[in-house]
């Protein structure tokens, strides 16, 4: 087939007329086109840039050990830290990888691996999570207040915060922990049951050790978002003015984002130098995930 | 076997495939060009008749959803016999192997009628663990699929799945390699990924692997299409050495392959029913000398000729 073609293609070349190879003279559209999408991809490097510039020169003072060291003050801006900010972060992100992760992925290998793709059950929970994945991230903040905060009486702390969080990144994770059980060849699959391994041992020693590096970037992405997101923890409380570090999952706390969004509301100019600092920690701390969740995506792609 | 080609020597036979021992012979392999020559093995010939078969199928008909795909298959395979499927694409061969140790249990809307049973039993019983078949039955695919670790974790894999005591695995990757000829290539680099090894490599490895479970049957589908002239030739030779141990069921496109390692031959065509619909028919089963020299079907005849397919 593709034999007979690539022929009737040089046969055609062929009988063209001499000079045909020349480039015809392109039209204004084609010429602008390049320079247009270059300036489309220039507009958000460029404000990328003017924000992380904007920041580092308004932080750069306070870009300072006692950020990290010391705990927020009202009286004094010069001494106050951001320390109890770094440990809510830290304990709220590292909760909910705990509850998001597990569920998450029992999920995704339940649609890929079990669920019949057909049934009405399964697409009715497929669409539902696709759509959640799209529910704006205050609303999950209005969930985890009335449900989680009150019904079930949790209250304004770290696991409340984990909790709605993990609602938030849950479709995200199972989208991601999918696509990367899909890309693991059924011959792997096909080769460990033929070996009179059960469908479990399959799933657990090949299968799920296959999509580990997608399942990681995917999960790695997902909890960079929670860490960003001030609007559910906000609604949640997490405004409260905290100077010590949550003691476990049961404890009042504060995050960087609602730290961030405290100071800026202060009115001396001390605060909001300290915001930009904060904010300049933050990003570096996202960077450092994403670049991690890309090293890993690179690192172990398609080694089959 | 009555033909005069078989008085030729035993210690011959090898090198009318022409691959030096050591593998490393540069020059164009004068392999044998005619059946005839393929035949020319010096192997005992076997019995006409099964005596011992440890796969039997009887009436099978294979159907993925509402299409016939094998209909009314019948045929054995002996003890520690090599059974070669052969026959055009499409015919079914790779369906009805993968019946033998229900790996189309996998597929969606596959379905088996009629009696296939190893030893005496008939394996789609609904008390028969399909795990537990294939473990007896293993099988090499087409394509050499290694998992993406370690070339020892590869073999390791089924006794650990087993529950092979971790004390013991050593020893069963060692020798499960060495029965699969790779050894030599790989002691060296046990720990690194099976994926490095080059296409023959993998498929020995795959092989390895397979006789790791210290099956008693290992059905292969095609191992050599994807291999050169060499690796071919080392796959052949270890399943001719495989078959002192263990009963094997070969598809395979290469009539020279099946013609050089098989005992008996099984003839598979597609055919036409009054619907214009095409199933796979079993043409006709016999020692393989006979289905290459004297084969009872037109068909048969028509195909390893090469005038067929
Ligand atoms: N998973 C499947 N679902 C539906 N039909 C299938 C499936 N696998 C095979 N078939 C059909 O069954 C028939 C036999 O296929 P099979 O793969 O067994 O042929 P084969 O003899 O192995 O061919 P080849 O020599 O090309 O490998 C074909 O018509 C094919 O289309
Ligand atoms: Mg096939």
């Amino acid at each position: 087939m593709s034999v007979t073609s690539s022929t009737a293609v040089v046969d055609q070349l062929g009988e063209l007329p001499p000079g045909h190879m020349q480039a015809p003279p392109r039209s204004w559209w084609d010429r602008s086109f390049r320079p247009l999408l270059l300036a489309g991809l220039s507009v958000g490097i460029v404000v990328l840039a003017i924000l992380l510039i904007f920041i580092f020169v308004s932080g750069w003072s306070r870009l300072t050990p006692t950020l990290w060291q010391n705990m927020p003050s009202i009286q004094f801006p010069e001494l106050a830290g951001a320390q109890s900010a770094i440990m809510g972060s830290i304990w709220v992100i590292a909760t909910t990888a705990c509850i998001s992760l597990p569920v998450g992925i029992m999920a995704a290998i339940y649609l890929e691996e079990y669920g019949n793709p057909n049934g009405r059950f399964f697409r009715l929970v497929e669409i539902n999570i696709q759509n959640l994945a799209a529910v704006p991230s205050i609303v999950y903040g209005i969930l985890g207040l009335g449900v989680i905060a009150r019904a079930l009486a949790l209250g304004q702390t770290v696991i409340t915060a984990a909790i709605t969080l993990s609602l938030l990144v849950l479709p995200v994770v199972i989208i991601s922990t999918r696509e990367a059980l899909r890309a693991v060849p059924q011959s792997i699959r096909f080769g460990s049951l033929a070996l009179g391994a059960t469908k479990w041992q399959t799933i657990w020693k090949q299968v799920l050790p296959a999509a580990l590096p997608g399942t990681a970037t995917g999960s790695i992405l997902a909890l960079s978002r929670a860490m960003g997101e001030a609007a559910p923890l906000l609604l949640l409380g997490a405004v409260t003015y905290i100077t010590f570090n949550p003691s476990g999952v049961m404890s009042a706390y504060t995050v960087m984002p609602i730290q961030i969004y405290n100071w800026t509301s202060q009115s001396r100019d001390e605060f909001h130098t300290l915001a930009a600092a904060l904010c300049v920690l933050l990003l570096v701390i996202l960077l450092i995930m994403n670049g991690v969740a890309i090293f890993l995506r690179n690192r172990y792609q398609r080694r089959w | 076997m009555k033909m005069s080609t078989t008085a030729k020597p035993d210690t011959e036979p090898r090198n009318l495939v022409g691959v030096s021992a050591d593998g490393s012979d540069p020059a164009p392999t004068p392999r044998a060009h005619s059946l005839m020559d393929a035949l020319v093995f010096g192997r005992p010939a076997p019995s006409p008749d099964l005596l011992d078969p440890v796969l039997s199928l009887r009436k099978v008909h294979v159907y993925y959803g509402d299409y016939e795909a094998v209909r009314d298959v019948t045929m054995s395979m002996g003890k520690n016999e090599i059974t070669a499927l052969i026959g055009p694409s499409g015919c079914g061969k790779s369906t009805l192997l993968r019946c033998l140790n229900r790996m189309n249990d996998l597929i969606p809307g596959a379905r088996v009628a009629g009696d296939i049973r190893y030893h005496d039993i008939d394996i789609y019983q609904p008390d028969v663990d399909p795990i537990e078949l294939r473990r007896r039955v293993g099988m090499v695919f087409q394509k050499p699929n290694p998992f993406p670790k370690s070339i020892f974790d590869n073999v390791a894999y089924g006794p650990r799945v087993q529950g092979v005591k971790k004390s013991e695995l050593a020893d069963i990757v060692e020798e499960s390699l060495r029965h699969a000829v790779l050894w030599d290539e790989v002691k060296a680099k046990l720990k690194e990924s099976g994926l490095a090894l080059s296409g023959g490599q993998q498929q020995r490895l795959c092989i390895a692997r397979c006789i790791a479970v210290k099956p008693d049957v290992i059905l292969m589908d095609e191992p050599c299409a994807s291999l050169d002239p060499i690796a071919t030739q080392r796959i052949e030779d270890l399943m001719r050495a495989l078959a002192a141990d263990y009963t094997i069921v070969i598809v395979t496109h290469n009539m020279q392959q099946a013609a050089r390692v098989s005992d008996r031959t099984a003839f598979f065509t597609a055919e036409l029913d009054d619907a214009g619909v095409r199933h796979g028919r079993l043409v006709e089963f016999d020692v393989t000398n006979k289905i290459f020299t004297s084969p009872a079907d037109g068909r048969t005849e028509a195909y390893v000729s090469g005038r067929f397919g």
